[in-house]
């Protein structure tokens, strides 16, 4: 199908961009690498009467460790992120997760930051963001803020971003010698959004893990925290955090399969993942 | 400041192009129905099946999931272009003799992701291969003779 008609406006800064938000009608979306959001209006489920291009803004990319944290600018691409020597050393759990995102040409185009403002449930990163405590700046009318992953996510496709509000960069603590990560996802074809995946990170303390964060997605409205599951990982019992994950998550059916199976694979990808997370990065 | 129709200069395929466009136009659209340019393909229309990638500013993207009005100072490249140039001959040869196409609809899309893995130089592997063109749906091959001769080429090029 073809979107329907509206209006396209390449905003020249972070300010512009904010400016053109605050129409009246509140009818206006962001426009970034538009891998998700130009497939939904070309299936006409959003009609915005007013397209913000984002593309062309300074000062949204680029990629830094800044005070033991590696901040990720919005606007940076997929691919960017992929080929990078930071992402890699300091943020391994994006790392992991990128070469599931979409295919090459999604990620020539798609953006970091688009990906969590959009918040798609299926989605990679807003469970990576998640799994690694990040935390999100935003620009708004009134100012900046920083909201913290726990916080940003509130139900489907829904988001701590108010109306007129730009999400411009996410941090990440940096990885240290301690952290472990651990990614694993069930797709039906490579690079399609997960049926059910997991995301993780732990601190190893020497006899075991702590502050173990296990990330699931494609499970429910948002990724969620298995938190019953990680405390039974936390004690070294396998079968009991499998076990707890019955508590944790109640998937629904959706179009790529039952709520029951999206279960089951939870229990797999868990077992896969706490095994990534037992072993040393290399 | 913002409008439904919108003035963009590119070039596509090393020729200057100026036109105004309907804001929603996107990238493939324009470039078959304005330009005639009838090598690039719609399919699914969001972003699943890869039957539009074109290059834009040197690589591939969804001709679907981009906007024509996005494209102003942009380099669009097309399959019409890059075949004309030389730049993939091989490849089309090798898809050619391996049969590595029946009707041809996935061809065009095809032939460009490929080409993107192959500019990286060396020999990938097959899963590097099918990961590469994962994005590309082909109803008609089961793609083994398209991973055949994707791979034929990257030998023959690294010999050169």
């Amino acid at each position: 199908m073809k979107p329907a008609p509206f209006a396209y406006a390449k905003a020249k800064s972070l300010d512009h961009a904010i400016e053109l938000l605050g129409r009246p009608d509140g009818e206006a979306r962001l426009l970034a690498g538009g891998q998700s959001l130009m497939a939904t209006l070309n299936m006409r489920l959003s009609a915005p009467k007013l397209l913000i291009d984002l593309n062309g803004v300074s000062g949204l990319d680029g990629i830094a460790l800044k005070n033991s944290a590696l901040e990720i600018g919005a606007l940076t691409r997929h691919v960017q992120a992929e080929h990078s020597d930071l992402v890699a050393k300091h943020a391994p759990l994006i790392y992991l997760a990128l070469p599931h995102i979409g295919h090459a040409a999604i990620r020539n185009r798609g953006t970091l930051g688009g990906s969590i403002a959009f918040a798609d449930p299926a989605a990679e990163l807003p469970a990576c963001l998640l799994a690694m405590a990040g935390e999100i700046d935003i620009a708004g009318p009134t100012g900046k803020r920083t909201v913290q992953a726990d916080d940003f996510f509130k139900g489907l496709f829904e988001t701590a971003l108010g109306p007129q509000d730009v999400l411009t960069a996410i941090r990440i603590p940096a990885a240290t010698a301690q952290t472990r990560v651990g990614f694993a996802e069930f797709a039906r074809r490579h690079g399609d959004y997960a049926m059910v995946g997991l995301a993780a990170s732990a601190r190893a303390d020497g006899k075991g893990l702590t502050d173990i964060r296990l990330a699931y997605f494609g499970v429910g409205a948002t990724p969620l925290r298995a938190k019953k599951a990680e405390a039974a990982l936390a004690g070294g019992d396998i079968d009991a955090a499998v076990a707890a994950l019955a508590q944790d998550l109640d998937p629904s059916d959706d179009v790529q399969s039952t709520g029951a199976t999206k279960k089951h694979l939870a229990g797999v990808l868990l077992r896969r993942v706490a095994k990534q997370l037992a072993e040393p990065r290399s | 400041m913002s409008a439904e129709r919108c003035n963009v200069t590119l070039t596509v395929n090393g020729e200057t192009v100026v036109e105004t466009v309907d804001a929603r136009t996107n990238l493939v659209d324009f470039l078959r129905e304005t330009l005639s340019l009838t090598g690039s393909h719609v399919g699914c229309e969001h972003g699943v099946c890869g039957a539009c990638t074109v290059r834009v500013d040197g690589v591939v993207v969804r001709g679907c999931l981009m906007l024509a009005a996005q494209c102003d100072g942009a380099k669009v490249e097309t399959i019409e272009g890059v075949s004309d140039l030389g730049e993939i001959a091989d490849l089309q040869a090798a898809f050619e003799q391996r049969n590595a196409l029946q009707c041809g609809f996935c061809t065009p899309g095809m032939l460009l992701t490929a080409q993107e893995l192959l500019a990286q130089g060396g020999v990938p592997s097959r899963d590097k291969i099918r990961e590469q063109i994962s994005g590309n749906y082909c109803r008609c091959t089961g793609y083994q003779a398209i991973i055949d001769a994707i791979e034929a080429v990257a030998e023959a090029r690294g010999k050169k």
